[in-house]
């Protein structure tokens, strides 16, 4: 006889299963398979064949990726509502693949199509990549000398790299709390390895791995805890219920306040913000320069567009609580970034400063919060989206010159030691001159469209008092870049100085691609303005 | 009843960053982060049960997967480190600076 309980008790309800929009997420699950791929390769392809292998599998996926980037974008519908926004949000609301994720795909993947072929350089360690032949080998250890003695190589780097370029793509288009979460530490874990992994001055390297760890994990879980917050005043985690929350607050604010803050912390660790930039400067002259250039140019995309994601979306109706912290941070970074570049003696630790400074200026168009008006001016999201353009190009065309000024001992990063490139070398020293031509904002050099874009932008969104400021620090800044550029140019070298490695045709490709982009979006920078401003709003 | 169990969740996620911020060994400093990400589990189920979804418990699941490869990743450091240089203190890593 059966129990009448269990007669009565009904059926559990079923579960739906959920659609997940595999065409529209289908660059991100590129990215991911070929990382995944890649570890399989590891455990089972030849060592002699696995860096062939391993970088024909990471460059050919990158462009798959990038294909499909392009095939996603063209059918991305217009959203309605009375801003231009385009796309929708898919998987179950956690990603929104709309008009700014898509722009920002196609952008971390090319940069990381051009830091894959940096890490693919082996002609200047005499046929060796520039990683650590084993990682678990103390510096000078006899093991490290057995790895150097049979040319044992870390193809690792490579699914590494990919991994955190998953999380780089996922981070901007993350569209609930929780995605976001997962896809900061998925763009993060693998960055803290490939910082330590540097095959020379492995002690600087794994100190600046085990700095970024710590510092990091410590502002991650800075970000969780705003994220539970947030979730303890808004009851979810997507980021329009979150909107909804926000908008129609009776109270409970005291809790949204600390979120919203705590958040802050998170994002602003990762776009290197003052007064969170600490690691900066350490991180960036220890790690490997190829990861540098990577991470440099990578990362800043994806922490501000999910930045931007998360106030504008989120926190929209928030802005009058979160503007005046910008206003302050933005400030902060800009001066600190550009007077702390003047003092500095080594060229890695000066661009790392200087990408603080470029963190300020960009901060300056978030402050704004300009979402456009009817004649088509320039918003704060579609201006953010240049100036990380011509940012990151920029960038890893000077890390991937730092690769080739070298010494018998390796790269040489001290500034003095830089005294006479341009006589050693025109070519090498003149497209340096050119990076940093554009860091400082010279017109004709993309840099000076990229500013004039987030300026006015903020200065369209009211916050003219911080565009005076941006300016007067931009000006502060062109002061270093010059200072490099005489140094370069028209200082006597002391003693012996550094001379210009060849590099395969790797190197050779990237930096020419940057020169070309710099100084095609410095004097035709219309085409892809018009690509960033039909990115649109982000869609809800 | 939320709020001390909320509470709780503050005081040990300030204990956490306090000792992040004092302690001077690596492997230390670590356990003080994963003490504030479990702070921060405490917190979403508490929250989870005042709003009566299950979404803070999913979110407790998944801090609890990110702390688990964040460990992993972070020995594999420290460990390199301590191999290195025959301490685990994060004052003796100090040749990057100013």
């Amino acid at each position: 006889m059966i129990h009448p309980l269990l007669v009565s008790a009904s059926a559990p309800p079923p579960i739906d299963s959920p659609t997940i929009q595999y065409g529209d997420l289908s660059p991100l699950l590129v990215v991911a398979a070929v990382a995944l791929l890649g570890v399989m390769v590891e455990a089972f392809a030849p060592r002699a064949l696995r860096f062939t292998i391993q970088t024909a599998l990471a460059i050919g996926g990158i462009v798959v990726a990038l294909a499909a980037t392009v095939w996603v974008g063209l059918g991305l519908d217009r959203a309605s509502g009375d801003v231009l926004a385009r796309g929708r949000v898919v998987a179950e609301g956690a990603v929104a693949v709309d008009g700014p994720s898509v722009f920002m795909w196609g952008l971390v993947l090319l940069f990381a199509l051009v830091s894959m072929l940096l890490f693919a350089e082996r002609r200047l360690e005499g046929g060796l990549s520039a990683f650590t032949g084993q990682a678990a080998a103390p510096p000078g250890s006899a093991m490290e000398r057995e790895a150097v003695e049979h040319r044992i190589e870390h193809t690792e780097v490579f699914p590494l790299a990919m991994f955190a370029l998953v999380g780089m793509m996922l981070f901007p288009a993350a569209n609930d709390l929780l995605t976001m979460f997962v896809a900061l530490e998925v763009l993060s874990l693998p960055l803290y390895l490939l910082c330590g992994l540097a095959r020379r001055r492995r002690l600087l390297s794994q100190e600046s791995a085990m700095k970024y760890f710590l510092l990091g994990a410590f502002s991650s879980a800075f970000f969780a805890y705003g994220i539970a917050l947030v979730y303890g005043f808004a009851g979810g985690f997507g980021l329009g219920d979150i909107d909804q929350a926000v908008s129609n607050r009776i109270d409970g604010q005291n809790l949204l306040l600390a979120g919203i803050a705590l958040m802050a912390v998170g994002v602003m660790f990762k776009v290197g913000a003052v007064p969170f930039h600490a690691w900066t400067p350490d991180v960036y002259q220890g790690a490997p320069t190829a990861v540098t250039a990577f991470m440099a140019a990578g990362t800043k995309v994806a922490a501000f567009g999910a930045m931007l994601r998360l106030f504008f979306v989120a926190f929209g109706g928030a802005s009058w609580d979160w503007r005046p912290m910008f206003w302050v941070v933005a400030i902060l970074t800009m001066v600190v970034g550009a007077v702390a570049a003047v003092t500095q003696s080594d060229v890695k630790r000066m661009l790392a400063y200087s990408s603080i400074a470029h963190a300020g200026f960009i901060l300056v168009g978030v402050t704004g919060a300009f979402v456009g008006t009817r004649d088509a001016s320039v918003t704060s999201v579609s201006s953010v989206l240049f100036y990380l353009t011509v940012y990151g190009f920029s960038t890893i065309g000077a890390f991937a010159i730092v690769t080739i000024v070298r010494d018998a001992s390796g790269e040489t990063t001290q500034l003095s030691r830089w005294a006479g490139l341009g006589r050693e070398s025109p070519l090498v020293a003149g497209a340096f001159a050119l990076f940093m031509l554009a860091f400082a904002g010279i017109p004709l050099t993309s840099g000076f469209i990229g500013k004039w874009a987030v300026f006015s932008a903020a200065w369209s969104g009211g916050a003219w008092p911080l565009v005076v400021v941006a300016v007067l620090a931009s000006v502060v800044a062109a002061s270093f870049y010059v200072r490099v550029i005489v140094t370069m140019f028209f200082t006597e070298p002391t003693g012996e100085g550094p001379s210009v490695a060849v590099p395969s045709m790797a190197t050779t490709a990237v930096i020419v691609v940057a020169v070309v982009v710099t100084v095609l979006l410095g004097v035709v920078p219309g085409p892809v303005l018009d690509l960033a401003q039909s990115a649109g709003a982000f869609v809800r | 009843m939320t709020d001390h169990y909320i509470t709780l969740s503050l005081l040990l996620f300030t204990i956490g960053a306090v000792g992040v911020l004092v302690r001077r060994n690596a492997i230390v400093v670590f356990m003080c982060v994963e003490l504030m990400l479990n702070a921060t589990n405490l917190a979403f189920v508490t929250f989870a049960r005042a709003h009566g979804n299950l979404d803070g418990q999913i979110a407790a699941f998944l801090v609890m997967v990110v702390a688990a490869a964040e460990v992993v990743v972070g020995l594999a450091i420290i460990v390199s480190i301590f191999r290195t240089r025959r301490s685990a203190s994060v004052d003796d890593a100090s040749l990057l600076k100013y």
